[in-house]
């Protein structure tokens, strides 16, 4: 009897210290790999990488092409996923009646999301590029990108927007107003926050996404004309984690990769704060 | 008027949603339109049997995607032998076993560690993991499956973490006071009865996961030494992804070997057609 109870007691203090393990497995893994990230690429971080271009004269580099690269390419495929995934949000939850189609466009949504990047990055280049005339563009690039994370925007944007209390949809339907403006003036306000997460989302998985863009945007690490709107939509070239790519792969330059990697881990961190503020913003409601 | 805006936005939202159906079908149709007549041509047998991928050769081209495809199979396989136990533990911890600040700041961790670039995990696995074997194991060179194995698992974990700590959390806790109230300890209530409460969530994660693995390109591309032979453990391999990602920039349009990638891409995408199919039979059942 005693020796059964004890066997049961050491079994539970096995079974704890395993999951204890396993946790601290985890965390030292991904600490040891941001660490070492930034213990390569620290050293040669400066004010002068962060906002020149690279000279080949002076045997430096610059990332500020990448860096606005990718701004460009985050604010053209937030401007094409945006409209289209709310927009389908907003059908999904106030309109749609069918229950097909509702489960036919969620079934679309989930393997839309689950399709590898490699794939997007092909029919990107093929189509976009090559049969819509595109070229390789920051607009192909951010074009192919928007597909690309339209799940993860409608999903988002679908679940703020059922959160939203129906209280505040009865009480406008009830003060006078069309379905249409009900929607626009209440609850779209009212999930706002869950929609900002979305593209906060979106924003980190454009940072992060390289196989795309290789192939629809380019891989130039110099400075291209964004003089003018038509000049800047016509611009090809590297967006930052492309940039790291390029210098690891075809150039063998680790201090600058090492680098690029700290400032794109700076950026995930910032991106998962924000995201986090405002998940927990909307969960408040 | 107003009745005339509240069409217009009703059929305009409606065209959102199906945009998303519609965009599903077109890479579906133009995947199967283009993928379809090269693997006609080289013959299915010799397509998916074919040992040897020499696409780059003038005389005798030769398209088998076997060795490609057992390499993809095996890594995502390998990866999820090694990352579901660790993640699933590991998200057992965080919603049972860890104190609330602890808890909170692995759960940051591993959020941070799903928003970072699959670049940075290559660049790490090419400058630390690779030399590490190489030297280790005595090998030629270090690129390799194992190498693949262990980025992608490091990869997946966040994923597997994540989603099995949500199907965690979401156990009624009434299952397990009844087993604490029956006399269960902690540790047996977890394993026994929150566990298996939790199987089909963790279930979704495996197989969400196993789809990352299969579909992710870069870090593989960067690491796996991208050899198309037979795989085997310490040799260096070439994934489906990789093998389109090497290639793509290289195929002349329309020729026979570009076509042939785009039969890659389709094999892909069937493979994670099914894996969503699984899941969402999974959910309904």
């Amino acid at each position: 009897m005693i020796d059964r109870r004890f066997r049961r007691r050491a079994a539970g203090w096995g079974a704890k210290a395993l999951l204890w393990l396993c946790a601290a497995a985890v965390s030292v893994l991904l600490l040891a790999m941001m660490g070492y990230v930034c213990f390569r690429g620290l050293p040669g971080l400066s004010w002068q990488l962060l906002t020149e271009e690279e000279s080949v004269l002076r045997g430096t580099a610059g990332i500020l092409p990448g860096i606005v690269n990718t701004l460009l390419v985050i604010v053209l495929s937030l401007a094409a996923v945006l409209p289209l995934g709310v927009g389908a949000a907003v059908y999904l939850t106030e309109y749609a009646k069918s229950r097909a189609l509702v489960r036919a466009v969620e079934f679309a949504a989930g393997v839309l999301s689950g399709i590898p990047s490699i794939l997007y990055a092909m029919l990107g280049a093929l189509l976009l590029c090559g049969r819509l005339g595109l070229r390789r563009t920051l607009l192909a690039g951010a074009l192919t990108l928007a597909v690309m994370n339209l799940p993860a925007v409608l999903c988002a944007a679908q679940e703020s927007l059922r959160a939203a209390p129906s209280s505040f949809r009865e009480g406008a339907l009830g003060l006078g107003a069309g379905k249409w403006f009900m929607i626009r003036t209440v609850v779209l306000p009212a999930s706002l926050d869950g929609i900002v997460t979305g593209c906060i989302l979106a924003v980190g998985r454009v940072v992060g996404e390289t196989a795309v863009l290789m192939y629809t945007a380019g891989l130039s690490t110099a400075m291209q004309d964004f003089s003018s709107l038509r000049s800047a939509l016509r611009a090809s070239g590297a967006t930052l984690s492309t940039v790291l790519y390029v210098y690891a792969r075809e150039r063998a330059d680790f201090a600058a990769a090492f680098s690029v990697a700290t400032v794109l881990l700076f950026i995930t961190a910032v991106i998962n704060l924000a995201a986090s503020v405002m998940g927990r913003r909307s969960r408040r409601g | 008027m107003r009745r005339r805006g509240e069409r217009a936005a009703h059929c305009l939202l409606f065209l959102c949603a199906l945009a998303t159906v519609a965009l599903l079908l077109l890479i579906t149709a133009y995947l199967i339109a283009s993928g379809l007549p090269a693997i006609r041509e080289i013959g299915l047998k010799n397509f998916l049997l074919g040992t040897v991928w020499d696409s780059a050769s003038r005389e005798n081209p030769r398209f088998g995607i076997l060795p490609l495809l057992t390499a993809s199979v095996c890594g995502a396989a390998g990866a999820m032998a090694a990352g579901v136990p660790l993640g699933v533990l590991t998200a057992l911890f965080l919603t049972k076993a860890a104190p609330p600040g602890l808890a909170a700041a692995l759960r940051y961790l591993v959020r941070l560690m799903a928003g970072i670039p699959s670049v940075v995990c290559g660049l790490v696995g090419m400058t630390v993991l690779v030399p590490f074997l190489r030297e280790r194991l005595d090998l030629p060179a270090g690129d390799s499956l194992l190498a693949a194995v262990i980025v992608l698992t490091v990869m997946i974990l966040p994923t597997v973490t994540e989603l099995s700590e949500d199907a965690l959390a979401a156990t009624p806790p009434a299952c397990e006071e009844a087993s604490l109230a029956l006399g269960a300890t902690e540790t047996e209530t977890w394993f026994r009865v929150s566990l298996p409460a939790a199987r089909k969530g963790i279930a979704a994660a495996a197989v969400l996961g196993t789809g990352r693995a299969m579909g992710e390109t870069m870090a593989v591309l960067m690491v796996a030494g991208n050899v198309a032979g037979m795989p085997s453990p310490l040799r260096s391999v070439r994934f489906l992804t990789a093998g389109i990602a090497m290639e793509l920039g290289y195929a002349a349009a329309g020729s026979l070997r570009q076509r042939a990638l785009l039969s890659i891409a389709l094999v892909l995408f069937v493979l994670i057609l099914l894996m969503n199919i699984l899941l969402s039979w999974g959910k309904e059942r």
